[in-house]
């Protein structure tokens, strides 16, 4: 944790403002994100999480605020060129092709790092063939690694929602990214899936190294998994902390269980993890 | 800057990399086992494919000398429709954009090739090219620089908006096409379409062997050639991402696919094909009228990406061949049905039937077997593979 604090952010999301009309979708949300941090965003639904992870993607433009990468400004570029400077993400609902095969999902992840043009795929010679054959080494790499080899072959769209969350998660891991955004990676998803997922996510900070940020309602994944929390609510930050801070701080409380609450669970901090989980 | 891929990270780095240059082993008694990704990601990657394609292309090859030459000669504009349906099909079935303009590109290619071909002292504008590449992929190339125009509005467009768009696109064909007689010959009359010669040999000539069996020959080995490429195509990287285009276009953006560069490519190649197709599509007849690329063409094409099957190059082909088949199936009807008549005086006779039965194809299709004649031929595939357990 201590290399953490100290090093220079991965990513500074700096006081963002994105609004449709009236409604502050974010507002005000600045966060930083450190090499090797698994950052956890939680907060009630239409909290604005996954507006955050539009913004950071580049799918939606804020109008106000600065997210840099590696010290490069994100704010007005297009999603592809936000994808080849190394940010990958997946979905709160599922958007993998799917009529394609799980290995053409990931060799999609790929789409970046294969660098011949059209002409050499008409003729599949050369490069064209030499790239595929190499890409496809390392997206086997990738099935290995979130155990798919059963389902190589099968069109996505035929395969059980758990399955999908995975083969999602691998066209992630596809892109070789510096940052990873996962988008509620065990919404829907029973014990057993739930289970396996965490393991995955835990898998890819240890081996890989990869930092994450990832958006969940699972209370017990999140207080479990994270490495530092942000904490959102109708589009304004709330808190930020480590699960500990996070689970004893008054105004989350408030935020989820209503005023009401604010004395009496403020001691009671466990207590916010079930409620919140069920 | 320093790109993803020469980032130390990650661990994957295809640890299994000389297994893909490594020659697949052959393991006795194991004929099917694949052992290397070359073998796995093949263009033929069941020995069964190979011979059954090889098969049917010696079936095709040697068709001309057993059959009549009025059947070769639909034979052959079927494989050239093929040609211009597998286009239609890059654009429509695998990147997902609907054009109802496919006719136009096919008529800009028609009378480019026309021009290219035609003869420089003629009534009609003429360069006197005679080498049938050079024409061919002058009318592909024209109609491609055509369709990378077009394009941009598929970039602002999608679905039935752009469908509508491409629409008009013929209407603005067919008006320059009525009034640049020099090139194309004017309404009602036309003019003659280029002429297919491979070195001193005129193919509209008849010869040692007739002009249809020759013409049949070249059309095959045509479409062939661009029946592989465009399968060379799919099923690389640019197929992947026409695909990723069409069934979630916001998730392809963020996996790094730029939509508007593919969509241009797409509308392109599309295009390209459709060229070639309408310049030899009238090489048997001699000649073509600038009143032929109408809503009619456009619809015929994609009549046969859905009857053939959408996001299939196989499917392309048979659809082709079915449809060009078509009226030569109905003339064939009253031998079977003797209520109908082949003379056009009475009801019903082969060509209401023949219209009947084109739009009862599409209809029928559409219900009962969304994916053409390739989900058949995919479902009989499946059956035979886990016979007999039906399962």
């Amino acid at each position: 944790m201590t290399d953490i604090d100290t090093a220079e952010p991965l990513l500074v999301f700096d006081d963002v403002n994105l609004s449709f009309g009236s409604v502050k979708a974010v507002n005000g949300v600045s966060f930083a994100v450190q090499p090797k941090e698994l950052f956890a965003i939680i907060g009630p639904n239409g909290a604005g999480k996954t507006s955050v992870f539009n913004v950071l993607s580049g799918v939606y433009r804020p109008q106000r605020g600065s997210v840099t990468l590696d010290g490069r400004q994100l704010v007005g570029m297009r999603p592809p060129k936000i994808a080849k400077l190394g940010m990958a993400r997946t979905f709160q609902n599922i958007e993998l092709f799917s009529n394609l095969t799980v290995l053409d999902n990931l060799m999609l992840g790929r789409h970046q790092h294969i660098s011949y043009g059209a002409l050499a795929a008409f003729a599949w010679v050369g490069p064209a063939r030499r790239q595929e054959h190499r890409h496809r080494a390392v997206v086997e790499d990738i099935v290995d690694f979130l155990q798919l080899e059963q389902w190589r072959k099968m069109p996505v769209g035929l395969l059980p929602y758990g399955v999908q969350k995975r083969v999602e998660l691998g066209r992630a891991l596809a892109m070789e990214p510096k940052l990873l955004l996962l988008d509620e990676p065990v919404a829907g998803m029973n014990l057993e899936e739930t289970e396996d997922m965490a393991r995955f996510i835990l898998d890819i900070r240890d081996e890989l190294h990869i930092p994450m940020i990832m958006v969940e309602h699972d209370m017990g994944l999140v207080m479990d998994l994270a490495d530092r929390i942000l904490v959102v609510d109708f589009g304004t930050p709330i808190a930020t902390g480590t699960p500990q801070e996070i689970q004893s701080n008054p105004d989350v409380i408030r935020a989820y269980l209503g005023g009401d609450h604010q004395t009496e669970a403020a001691t009671d901090g466990p207590a916010l993890t079930k409620e919140a989980a069920g | 800057m320093t790109t993803p891929t020469d980032e130390k990270t990650t661990s994957f780095s295809g640890h299994q990399l000389e297994e893909t240059t490594r020659r697949p082993r052959r393991i006795w008694g194991r004929p099917g086992l694949v052992t290397a990704y070359a073998q796995d990601m093949a263009f033929f990657d069941t020995r069964a494919k190979l011979v059954a394609v090889c098969a049917l292309v010696a079936i095709a090859a040697l068709m001309p000398l057993q059959l009549e030459d009025d059947i070769l000669k639909l034979l052959a504009t079927g494989f050239v429709l093929a040609i211009g349906a597998i286009g239609l099909n890059l654009v429509t079935g695998y990147a997902g954009q609907v054009s109802l303009g496919h006719a136009f590109f096919v008529g800009v290619g028609a009378v480019t090739a026309a021009v290219l071909n035609g003869d420089p002292d003629g009534r009609r504008l003429g360069y006197g090219i005679t080498f049938l590449p050079a024409w061919m992929l002058g009318a592909g190339l024209v109609a491609a620089v055509c369709g990378a125009i077009v394009a941009p509005l598929a970039t602002r467009l999608r679905g039935l908006y752009l469908a509508i768009v491409t629409l008009g696109l013929v209407f603005i064909g067919q008006y320059i096409f009525a009034e640049w007689r020099e090139g194309t010959g004017g309404r009602g009359v036309g003019r003659d379409a280029a002429v297919p010669t491979l070195g001193d040999v005129d193919l509209t000539v008849n010869g040692a062997y007739t002009e249809e069996q020759k013409l049949y020959w070249l059309m095959l080995v045509i479409l062939v050639i661009f029946a592989v490429l465009a399968r060379n195509l799919v099923r690389s990287k640019v197929g992947r991402a026409f695909a990723a285009v069409r069934d979630r276009d916001i998730a392809a953006g963020v996996m790094g696919v730029q939509l508007g560069r593919y969509k241009l490519l797409a509308f392109t190649i599309s295009s390209f094909y459709a060229g070639v197709c309408g310049s030899l599509l009238y090489a048997a007849d001699g000649h073509f009228s600038p009143d032929e690329f109408n809503l009619g063409m456009s619809v015929l094409f994609i009549a046969m990406i859905l009857i053939g099957g959408a996001g299939t190059i196989s499917g392309s082909i048979m659809g082709a061949m079915l449809l060009a088949l078509l009226p030569r199936i109905a003339s064939e009807l009253p031998g079977f049905f003797p209520f109908i008549s082949d003379r056009s005086t009475e009801h019903p006779n082969i060509f209401e039937v023949e219209t009947a039965l084109y739009g009862v194809l599409i209809i029928a299709f559409l219900l009962f077997e969304p994916r053409g004649l390739y989900g058949i031929w995919h479902r009989i595939r499946t059956y035979w593979k886990s016979f007999p357990f039906s399962y």
